[in-house]
């Protein structure tokens, strides 16, 4: 087994410096690296470019390092719950690539599996596809898309072991399993991280191979953006 | 005239046994309510669960359990969990037999636009860019018109696109309609309104042929 645990987030995150490129893990709130976030915040490295999904909101996720003029650009396909963001964005202090949701999994995927461009349909026709070269296959028109180089991934796993093995509950996997392996470094923080051997090896979703760094993170929070509930029905 | 659930009560008429459905934010998440319940339906959600049932019962909510709009879910028997990747492999790769969305501005020529009003709001258009270029069975749930009063089927889109010639069925407050090569075509009108009022609604080029029946619900 090549071991791949870290005694704490400190640890996780050596290496971390003004100007980088991360991944970040999640879909809204649901499967942040909540315990990487926080501790970029401490750290207060500046100048980022931050690649993921969605931005936070205004007080949880992206949002943290947001208020802190942490981030330069971000590269995401949605950013409809934080005003912070839209102010930033607006007023041109920060600089905002909107891209498709698929071909934002897929320039992950890309650069996980060794490939440095992908053609997607998604966008063709928009001011997405602007300045990009585009191909036709079957009478149809694609998009040519880079793979994303970054220099760390941050993601968050429900379970996994110090081999980097990971396994993910329920849509808290979302972009995770396609950043893991598409930085220089990917790091891992996991709800529980459980002894070699556990794991059963059928029901793993990551292998460690995908991941250089893992930690047992602190104290989630995993805050709700939209609680919506049903009643139940009188007897 | 329909109100929200109307349009969703009309639309969910349109989801057939066997089919695998893609649902937008905002109206098209009401459709789930009304789809008839003696056939099989598995409902999509692009963050990466299939299979998604109603909201949970209070207390039984689960922050790992969340559709696209970040709303708390469940799940059915038979659902799955999947990462964005396989996720969009469903959507680009024609897996998904009905997407329906909402939309800001649809022209005639089945032109979509929906993530962006320049200067004003940028929330970014999510899944929405993949879904329209890959879906061939696309319905826009939507107003006929805006808040200002103005039609929003249009000659052309004014607005940033989303997509280019993609919508092929439009269901609003007043009217059922398809898009062809030669415009938007009427089908149905909603309970009480005249094909007159449709016309005065719609900035397009509508081709009227025949009597229009009144669409059922």
């Amino acid at each position: 087994m090549i071991n791949k645990k870290v005694a704490h987030v400190e640890e996780a995150l050596n290496g971390v410096s003004d100007g980088m490129t991360f991944m970040l893990g999640g879909f809204g709130l649901s499967g942040i690296p909540e315990n990487a976030i926080s501790e970029l915040v401490k750290l207060g490295v500046k100048g980022l470019t931050c690649i993921s999904n969605n931005a936070g909101v205004d007080d949880f996720g992206l949002g943290l390092l947001l208020q802190k003029r942490q981030i330069n650009k971000m590269i995401s396909s949605y950013v409809g719950e934080n005003e912070e963001f839209e102010r930033q964005m607006l007023s041109g202090e920060l600089d905002v690539e909107l891209i498709p949701q698929g071909t934002l999994a897929e320039r992950c995927r890309a650069a996980q599996a060794g490939f440095p461009a992908i053609y997607t349909p998604a966008g063709y026709g928009t001011e997405v596809a602007e300045g990009k070269e585009t191909r036709e296959f079957d009478g149809k028109m694609y998009v040519l898309e880079h793979a994303f180089k970054a220099d760390f991934a941050f993601v968050k796993a429900w379970k996994g072991d110090a081999a980097g093995n990971l396994i993910f509950k329920g849509t808290a996997r979302n972009f995770n399993p396609v950043m893991c392996g598409a930085a220089k470094i990917t790091v891992a923080e996991v709800e529980e991280l459980v002894p070699l051997g556990t794991l059963d090896p059928n029901q793993i979703h990551i292998p460690g191979i995908f991941v250089q760094r893992i930690f047992q993170g602190k104290a989630y929070e995993k805050r709700i953006e939209q609680r919506t509930v049903r009643q139940k029905e009188a007897k | 005239m329909l109100d929200k659930i109307g349009i969703a009560k009309r639309i969910a008429k349109e989801v057939k046994d066997g089919y695998y459905v893609n649902l937008g934010i905002g109206i098209p998440t009401l459709v789930a309510n009304y789809v008839r319940n003696d056939i099989e339906v598995e409902f999509q959600s692009e963050n990466g669960v299939l299979g998604m049932g109603p909201f949970p019962f209070e207390g039984e909510e689960d922050a790992d359990v969340i559709n696209a709009g970040k709303q708390t879910i469940t799940t059915l028997p038979g659902a799955s969990f999947f990462d964005s990747g396989l996720s969009f492999s469903m959507i680009r790769g024609k897996h998904v037999d009905l997407t329906i969305l909402g939309a800001m501005e649809v022209a005639e020529n089945g032109d979509i636009a929906n993530w962006k009003i320049p200067g004003r709001m940028v929330k970014g258009m999510g899944g929405a860019m993949d879904l329209v270029a890959s879906a061939e069975n696309i319905i826009v749930a939507m107003m006929h018109t805006n808040k200002a009063g103005e039609s929003k089927l249009l000659k052309r889109c004014s607005l940033p696109l989303t997509g280019v010639g993609c919508v092929k069925k439009i269901v609003t407050n007043l009217a059922v309609l398809e898009v062809t090569e030669a415009g938007f075509k009427l089908l149905e009108r909603a309970p009480g309104i005249s094909v007159e009022a449709i016309q005065e609604a719609t900035e397009g080029h509508l081709i009227i042929e025949g009597t229009i029946p009144e669409m059922s619900l």
